[in-house]
């Protein structure tokens, strides 16, 4: 019976989806089919109900219609006060969402759930403003009459007439928690109009006549009982799907919507969403672009693009495509998604157009045998009439299919202009060769000139040299020349064949060109997409990452871009670094933390805060938001295009995921970092506690037996006690001074004071203070006179060799020689001090440059590891670098380069003292 | 020169002052002590001290401004006792007109030299242009501007000399690089040290046996230089 059991992948998504919906306001709708039927009423009746229970009710827009009854029960709520709006010269009330976020009641009424808000509002719809509200916890009761469902919007126009501007997406009410129909028999609300109690008289006799007839009614009536109905049942499959009454949906259908031009697109992508609904299906809406396609008018067009909008709005994803047969394309494209269904728009062509050369759907039936196919018919049209909006006008240039078009006038010209020349060069050229060849060979000539025209101009200039290459056969070769006459009656088969020939190749020569036209587009889109991900893989650090960002987006969108990002306390703040040429100023960070904080997209052609110039899109990358990208495109409609707008979410993710990464290693370095300074503040401790012990020990010893026993102590035993209380000391005084020498450099708070030094006063420094302790050890320092000056720090290197000498001292027998010396190239300076000691261990040559690492049998030579780490630190910081060897002869050499550069120069003795 | 003279500690840490106190009066110095800069201000205003030793981490206020307030009446040696990490402060008390200074921890055997030097040095050495000084073999005859190192008369080009002689005035007192080049090269010279460093290094070739462990030009890493005066 394991087939039984709910499949525990889509439980869990179950669950996650209840646990979201808990965190969410529920939202209840008050449901009808047409103004008048009660919803307000009965909404507010609910609401008075929830009140009596304590529950904290606001009402924030409520629509009564000057209706008594439904006054009457608003009276005693809290209203939220209406915000104004100044728009051409009316005032606009409108719902005050921040005052309703901000006052944040339990339950908020929010009535007209279609309705528009006035141009500078956040939303453009109110639905919007309602799904805030949800997102921020609080409950809503809303009403919505059938007529603004999206998906039913175009039957509805059909049953009324009258086109409906406002409209939901069917989403919001799916994601409903619950609905209530509020029903009453058209013979009532005739009635209740009749008695003015839905509008007033004036209107209502107006209403009567348009709408509100008795057919619309039941019409309307039935389309809602319906929708109702088709939610009930999609709360029992869930609540089947919970309970494993039968199997959970495992096995999805998948819809390919064909759209196309001829102005059903619209009714085909609707009626396909009620089906996809039905079969609770993906669905997938894809236009394919041939050739042919290509020279569709501008209405058609925009059309296709229209289309492809609502689809997406409806849930739907959309693909273009681009190939040479429909047919083919569709069914493999939908082999591609395992589409199981395709969906097409009813054939438009005459009966015997499609008894001759086949249909689209002819053809898509014969070949798709395993897929089914629904055809669905043309419907009378009312709202794809003529809606041109100067989003669709100035958004054709993309998709590619306005080239033609788009050519300047002059372009255009000079392609007929064209024809006429390539026609009189042919002409030229069969003079030259009538004499040697056969009059079919001028034909090719003609031909030929006819696949140029055509490559170059397209296709009307490619058919009007068609048709002058006959002309001109006939009138310059066709006995009797000079004349259009034609003696052989079998010419006129020539002109015919020639005719049919030069067209037939130009038809195929323009196809081919938009082919390689729309092929070089999308590979310039795949190439941009490409060249952004291989910059930012090669690409360290987060401004880097932005600077590269904000480059690629204006280039291929465009549009001035900058990435805002969130501060220590998640507020979006304007970037620090020096922008790029590119980046764009001025942003409105308020709509970008809003942006930031909901994770959408926002701004110019979304829904949110359409009113400025910019875009703004959330970076968001797998562990959460990372920023906002702004951009303020030249040409917003093509940033709003479904195709321009993937890429572009390709980009946005791309971006998001570079600068995770970036965040990520940022990130893990601070771990590991915090991890190694664990571990060195544990070696520091031992370290230390072991080298303060010892000396501590022998002064504490050595000074109290000074203290009791100075009578019985001769002189030489109190010197031998002194002696070593100050030896002792000495030695940690060094160890303070190393300990914090290296807090300084690891800190960064060291700053070089660089000067121009001569290194023998250096070393003359650090010998001068190492000499008590370096009396029994010879020292040799060879510096070449000519030496030039170094930019040093001199303390700084003064330390260096002070440690390196101590070294010497330290693990070196008592006696032997200690040499310094020096030596230029052409770009360093080379020091060495090197002893006669033991040398160094082998292996440990690049160890005992490391933290707190000793030399194994050190014994108790004392100090903590830290000298040469100091050493080597204090070198690196002036651009030099530090090595150790063992010397050929024995004994260790301690090496390090310093590089040099041109010293300044110095004014003659003469020159100073004048 | 006998060791009765009184020097003022300006030393806020308690075990230093003991330490000070119990050394120098077994050298047979008066002491008195101060714990904060103003103190040491005013003991030295009524005290008439020979020398002060001044600690420059004074919880009260800026030892610089200590070294100041000194100066501005009086041209007592001053001894700066200063820590590894003070570093320009130091620097700035020279400048402002201390004469030496010491870093902590120093020994006894040192603290004692630095202050026999400086107490000669203002019991009337200084100022002395028409005098002839000499340490070991180098002698600087300033009358006749003459150098002479055990026999061999040294010829010195006039910037060399004047360094000579700056130094020799101040013999035994720390004079840092900016002192020096103004007093060389004048005012607009201040900035340019490698001036100072190169001349100081063609000086020690002519002067010292070892130039690189110089006898009587002895560096003070990062501050500037000082004339060896015994």
């Amino acid at each position: 019976m394991a087939d039984q059991r709910p499949d525990p992948d889509a439980l869990l998504e179950k669950v996650q989806r209840a646990e979201a919906k808990r965190r969410r306001g529920r939202l209840k709708i008050f449901f009808g089919a047409s103004a008048g039927v009660g919803k307000t009423f009965g909404m507010l009746l609910a609401a008075r109900e929830r009140r009596a229970e304590g529950l904290d009710v606001v009402a924030g827009y409520v629509e009564t219609h000057k209706r008594a009854e439904t006054e009457q029960l608003l009276e005693g709520l809290e209203v939220l006060p209406l915000r104004t709006v100044e728009y051409q010269n009316t005032t606009l009330r409108e719902f005050d969402l921040d005052a309703a976020l901000k006052r944040h009641p339990a339950l908020i009424l929010v009535d007209e759930l279609a309705h528009t808000n006035a141009p500078d509002s956040r939303h453009a719809k109110r639905w919007q403003d309602v799904e805030e509200l949800l997102d921020a916890g609080i409950d809503v009761y809303t009403a919505i009459n059938v007529q603004h469902i999206e998906s039913l919007n175009d039957v509805i126009s059909q049953i009324t007439g009258i086109p409906v501007w406002e409209t939901v997406p069917d989403a919001v009410l799916e994601e409903a928690t619950e609905i209530e129909l509020i029903d009453l028999p058209p013979d009532e609300l005739l009635q209740r109009l009749k008695e003015g109690k839905v509008y007033l008289p004036q209107q209502a006799e107006r209403a009567a006549k348009n709408f509100f007839r008795k057919g619309n009614l039941i019409a309307l009536r039935e389309l809602a009982l319906r929708r109702t109905a088709d939610r009930v049942d999609a709360q029992m499959r869930d609540y089947r799907d919970d309970h494993a009454i039968q199997n959970v949906w495992q096995v999805k259908e998948r819809l390919l919507v064909c759209i196309g031009p001829g102005g059903t697109a619209e009714n085909l992508v609707r009626a396909a969403y009620r089906l996809a609904q039905l079969l609770r299906a993906e669905w997938v809406v894809v236009y394919i672009e041939t050739a042919k396609l290509q020279r569709l008018s501008r209405q058609q067009r925009d059309d296709i693009l229209r289309a492809l909008k609502l689809a997406e709005e409806l849930g739907a994803e959309t693909a273009t495509l681009s190939g040479y047969k429909l047919a083919e394309e569709v069914i493999a494209y939908a082999r591609t998604r395992n589409a199981t269904r395709i969906v097409l728009g009813k054939p438009t062509r005459p009966e015997w157009k499609r008894w001759l050369f086949g249909s689209l759907v002819d053809t898509i039936i014969r070949q798709a045998r395993d897929i089914d196919i629904h055809v669905v018919g043309k419907e009378s049209n009312i709202l794809s009439q003529s809606r041109e909006s100067p989003y669709f006008s100035r958004s054709r240039l993309y998709l590619g299919l306005a080239s033609e078009e788009q050519q300047p006038m002059f372009k255009w010209r000079a392609g007929y202009l064209w024809a006429f020349v390539a026609t009189a060069i042919n002409t030229g050229i069969s003079w030259v060769i009538f004499e040697h060849f056969d009059l079919a060979n001028l034909i090719m000539v003609y031909l030929l000139g006819v696949v140029v025209v055509a490559a170059r101009y397209g296709r009307g200039p490619s058919v009007l040299s068609s048709f002058l290459g006959v002309v001109a056969f006939d009138f310059f070769f066709v006995p009797p020349r000079f004349s259009f006459a034609v003696s052989d009656s079998q010419y006129l088969i020539t002109f015919a064949v020639m005719l049919l020939v030069a067209l037939v190749i130009s038809g195929m020569t323009v196809s081919t060109r938009h082919q390689a036209r729309i092929a070089g587009h999308r590979e310039r889109r795949i190439a941009s997409l490409f060249a952004l991900s291989r910059e930012l893989a090669a690409t360290r650090g987060e401004e880097n990452i932005l600077r590269i960002a904000v480059k690629h987006v204006a280039e291929v969108f465009e549009a001035q871009a900058v990435v805002l990002l969130p501060n220590e306390t998640g507020r979006i703040v304007y970037p620090t670094g020096e922008g790029e040429p590119q980046s764009c100023h001025g942003g409105d960070l308020s709509v970008a933390q809003w942006v930031y904080d909901h994770a959408q997209m926002a701004g110019q052609g979304t829904d949110t805060l359409p009113g400025g110039d910019m875009v703004y899109l959330p970076l968001q990358a797998s562990s959460g938001m990372i920023g906002v990208l702004a951009l303020l495109p030249l040409n917003p409609a093509r940033i709003a295009l479904p195709e321009q707008q993937r890429l572009l979410e390709t980009f946005v993710s791309q971006i998001a995921l570079a600068l995770e990464r970036v965040k990520l290693a940022a990130e893990t370095q601070r771990a590991q970092l915090k991890m190694e300074t664990e571990q060195l503040r544990n070696t520091l401790l031992s370290a230390i506690s072991h080298d303060l012990r010892t000396p501590l020990a022998a002064i504490v010893g050595a000074s109290s037996s000074l203290l009791r026993d100075s009578d019985k102590l001769d002189a030489h035993a109190r010197h031998e006690l002194g002696q070593s209380i100050y030896e002792e000391a000495i030695r940690m005084a060094g160890l303070a001074n190393n300990l914090l020498d290296m807090a300084r450099l690891e800190a960064g708070a060291v700053v070089l004071n660089r000067q121009w030094q001569p290194l023998e006063e250096v070393v003359g420094g650090a010998l001068a203070g190492m000499n008590s302790r370096m009396a029994n050890y010879p020292v040799n320092v060879r510096l070449p006179s000519d030496l030039p000056l170094v930019e040093i720090d001199s303390l700084m290197i003064e330390r260096v060799f002070a440690n390196l000498l101590e070294n010497a001292v330290k693990y070196t027998p008592s006696g032997t020689a200690i040499e310094i010396s020096a030596a230029t190239d052409q770009t360093q300076l080379l020091v060495t001090v090197s002893d006669c000691g033991p040398g160094i261990p082998a292996g440990e040559e690049e160890r005992i440059f490391e933290k707190f690492h000793r030399v194994v049998n050190e014994g108790n030579q004392g100090g903590a590891g830290l000298g040469l780490t100091i050493c080597r630190a204090i070198v690196e910081a002036h651009g030099g670098r530090m090595w150790a060897n063992n010397q050929p002869s024995g004994g260790a050499a301690f090496h390090f380069a310093l590089p040099l550069s041109e010293p300044p120069s110095i004014e003659h003795e003469e020159a100073i003292q004048s | 020169m006998s060791n009765s003279a009184t020097i003022i500690v300006v030393e806020d840490e308690a075990q230093i002052r003991r330490f000070l106190r119990t050394t120098l009066a077994s050298e047979g110095y008066q002491v008195v002590e101060a714990e904060t800069g103003k103190q040491g201000l005013a003991e030295a205003a009524t005290r008439k001290p020979d020398l002060v030793i001044l600690d420059l981490g004074l919880p009260d206020m800026d030892g610089v401004e200590v070294v100041r307030g000194i100066r501005a009446w009086s041209s007592v040696p001053v001894i700066i006792l200063s820590a590894r990490s003070q570093e320009s402060d130091k620097i700035s008390a020279l400048d402002a007109g201390a004469d030496d200074y010491l870093v902590k921890p120093f020994g006894v055997g040192e603290l004692l030299a630095r202050i026999r030097v400086a107490l000669r040095h203002f019991s009337g050495a200084h100022g002395d242009a028409e005098g002839v000084f000499t340490v070991d073999e180098l002698t600087v005859d300033m009358l006749h501007r003459k150098v002479t190192l055990g026999a061999a008369e040294i010829h010195l080009t006039p910037i060399e000399y004047r360094l000579l002689s700056v130094l020799v005035k101040h013999a035994g007192k720390v004079l840092t690089h900016q002192l020096l080049l103004k007093e060389v090269w004048g005012p607009n010279y201040v900035e340019r040290a490698h001036y100072l460093r190169i001349y100081m290094g063609t000086l020690r070739h002519k002067l010292e046996k070892d130039p690189a462990r110089p006898r009587f030009l002895l560096t003070e890493v990062g501050v500037g230089y000082r004339l060896a005066a015994i």
